[in-house]
């Protein structure tokens, strides 16, 4: 059935062939071919490429509820920080006594408000399953509960735009409070290592990168088993002609929020694998803009394609990297720009782009061939 | 799965069979409904028999879509009561439940699922469990392929089973939306405006079809052309101003002197 859902479309196969390509060849090039070698690849750029993955997989999430059932979420940024919140508190808790007060027990910044003692949300985290399990639940039942209310009260368009971006926007405010317990401003950071392994070496580095190959793989199997079952073709069919759907008998509002819930769980999981690459998990992750981002990458990607939201991650952010490096106030307005291009040009983004070259390929093709025969 | 499950009179639907012990399939009684106050049903009285092909002509916006949306779910009239049978109270039902119970819905302008295939959307009006689990592992048994292929054959779009839908004629619209009605197998079938749209060919198959649909399923067409109802009706129901102005065959409702006053006077 897996080799069924890669091999029937050409998207996944080119997605597979270069997922499997750079899980071989990064680490060979990071850990293996010498320093001084024009082959080798530093350990900035194996993170750099991990964090794109991890994107990739935001921007999957992303277009499986936009894409497939037309729920425009401007506030994806949220379960992803939420995913990173997780992790980044369980990569707290593996500091031990090694923060700058020594206290084994608690965080830095807590010891620094004073608090005695650990709040009660913080117990567990020091468990990798107990923290990996709430990266799963803490953004799934938020998606769950957030979902039920939206759409049991048929909340469409731009109106469940707007909520989602309300959302993200009201925990960013909260988590920037100190009294939260989550660092506040500063965030989680100061990260030492993770399961006993020092963040710092070349070797854990690599073990996440190859993690977010495998979690972008699995995420898109999981996708694309979604939409080629019956629950795609509803969810679709929910898209174009909800009223129809729920006539024929559908519950509209059920499919909806166990795809929101799913989507929200990706979601998570590329959160929990960014916060140790990057090192770092604030409040700005819930910035409304972030979640704005994801969307134009999806759309220049190519939305209602799973392999169009992963190259539009993957475009968008290389040059993204490219611009604020060189050209940093120019980022914004290429963003913008890029977008608006997008959709008025481009409104199956890089996939349909390549679609239609190739299509046109194969007409002048045909028709040279007629010409030729006599 | 049953989380949601709060109100259980929709997992009472979803396996009741409307009780038609009194020969009666459809009671509505004293429907009202307004809009800002504009009154688009009005105590309106309809009964339809079990396996009865039922007529229903008026003139525009006299409230026959609004009764439709009324029995599937979709408005919540003022007033007044709606019963599937005997025992199934409409209005405490919502859409999807409706479906279940065994109403099914043909809409004036033809929607179809644009996007997917012909053999598509006939698969998804399929009656059966509709739930997230269920089409999460669905898979066609060859029953249902066949009866998918059944149906093309009777609406007359096999060769175009792979085509996508929003591809196909109006005509060929209307003629898939009444073959995913036939896939639901309902009891109960609200046909809007079913030959808009249509040649006098496809015009004439359809009366057939809805004609030996009926007996088995009960069907409830609205339809503006008077030709076509001539040749389907048995009996006749005439709205006006969203309440019922007269009723019986074609023959009495063409000489009731009220009709041919607000209805049939202005094709003379
Ligand atoms: N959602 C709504 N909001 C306001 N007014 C409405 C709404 N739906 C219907 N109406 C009004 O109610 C009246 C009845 O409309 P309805 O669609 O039931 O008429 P109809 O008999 O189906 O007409 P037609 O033959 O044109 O299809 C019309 O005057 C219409 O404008
Ligand atoms: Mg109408």
């Amino acid at each position: 059935m897996i080799t069924r859902l890669i091999l029937s479309d050409r998207g996944s196969r080119w997605l597979f062939a270069v997922l499997i390509a750079a899980a071989v060849l990064v680490p060979v090039g990071n850990l293996l071919v010498p320093a001084g070698s024009p082959l080798h690849i530093p350990t900035y750029t194996v993170t750099l490429l991990g964090k794109y993955l991890c994107y990739a997989l935001l921007a999957l999430s992303v277009d499986l509820i936009w894409g497939y059932c037309g729920i425009l979420s401007l506030g994806h940024g949220a379960f992803f920080a939420l995913g990173g919140y997780c992790m980044g508190m369980y990569l707290m808790r593996q500091i031990g006594g090694r923060g700058v007060y020594g206290n084994a027990e608690l965080p830095d910044f807590m010891v620094f408000l004073n608090w005695q003692e650990l709040p009660w949300y913080w117990y567990g985290f020091d468990m990798f399953p107990f923290a990996m399990l709430m990266v799963l639940l803490v953004p799934g039942l938020l998606a769950f509960v957030f979902g039920a209310l939206a759409f049991r009260s048929r909340v469409n368009g731009v109106y469940l735009s707007i909520i989602t971006q309300a959302l993200t926007y009201a925990l960013m405010l909260a988590f920037f409070r100190n009294e939260m317990g989550f660092g506040g401003n500063n965030g989680l950071t100061d990260f030492k290592d993770i399961l006993g392994f020092s963040l710092q070496a070349d070797g854990t580095r690599v073990a996440l990168f190859l993690a977010s190959c495998l979690a972008l793989g699995l995420g898109y199997l999981a996708c694309r088993y979604l939409v080629t079952s019956r629950f795609g073709r509803v969810i679709v069919a929910i898209r174009d002609a909800e009223s129809r759907a729920r006539f024929v008998g559908y519950r509209v509002e059920r499919y909806k929020m166990w795809l929101f819930t799913f989507s929200a769980v990706l979601a998570g999981i590329a959160g929990a694998l960014y916060v140790p690459q990057v090192g770092i998990i604030n409040p700005g992750e819930f910035a409304p803009l972030n979640s704005i981002e994801v969307v134009v990458w999806v759309a220049v990607g190519g939305r209602g394609t799973l392999f169009g939201p992963v190259l539009g991650a993957m475009a968008v952010n290389y040059a993204k990297t490219y611009f604020t490096a060189a050209l940093p106030e120019v980022w914004l307005y290429a963003l913008g720009l890029l977008f608006v291009l997008v959709t008025v040009l481009l409104p199956q983004g890089i996939v349909g782009l390549l679609g239609r070259l190739r299509l046109r390929r194969r007409t002048s093709e045909t028709t040279a061939a007629t010409a030729e025969a006599p | 799965m049953n989380v949601l499950d709060h109100n259980e009179e929709f997992a009472r639907a979803a396996t009741a069979v409307p009780d038609t012990s009194h020969r009666g399939i459809l009671y509505l009684e004293d429907i009202s409904v307004s809009f800002d106050g504009f009154k688009a049903l009005n105590e309106l009285n309809l009964y339809v028999d079990d396996g009865e092909l039922r007529c229903i002509i008026g003139p525009n916006g006299a409230g026959k879509t609004t009764m439709m949306d009324v029995i599937t779910g979709k408005t919540k009239p003022d007033s007044g009561s709606a019963f599937f049978g005997q025992t199934l109270d409409l209005l405490r039902l919502d859409e999807p439940a409706i479906a279940a119970a065994g109403i099914g819905r043909k809409f004036q302008k033809p929607t179809v699922f644009e996007p997917l295939t012909v053999f598509e959307n006939l698969e998804l009006a399929m009656s059966g469990d509709k739930g997230v689990w269920a089409s999460l592992r669905a898979k066609l048994s060859g029953e249902q392929r066949s009866r998918i292929d059944e149906v093309l054959e009777i609406i007359g779009l096999k060769h175009e089973r792979s085509r996508r839908a929003g591809l196909l004629s109006h005509g060929q619209k209307q003629w898939l939306e009444i073959g995913m009605l036939l896939m639901q197998d309902p009891r109960l079938l609200l046909v809007d405006e079913p030959v808009a749209g249509m040649t006098p060919q496809e015009t004439e198959r359809t009366a057939e079809l809805l004609t030996s649909l009926a007996g088995k399923h009960s069907v409830v067409v609205v339809e503006h052309d008077m030709a076509f109802v001539r040749s389907i009706a048995r009996k006749v129901t005439v709205l006006h101003q969203g309440s019922v102005l007269a009723e019986g065959s074609m023959d009495e409702i063409q000489n009731n002197p009220k009709v041919v006053e607000v209805y049939l006077g202005d094709e003379h």
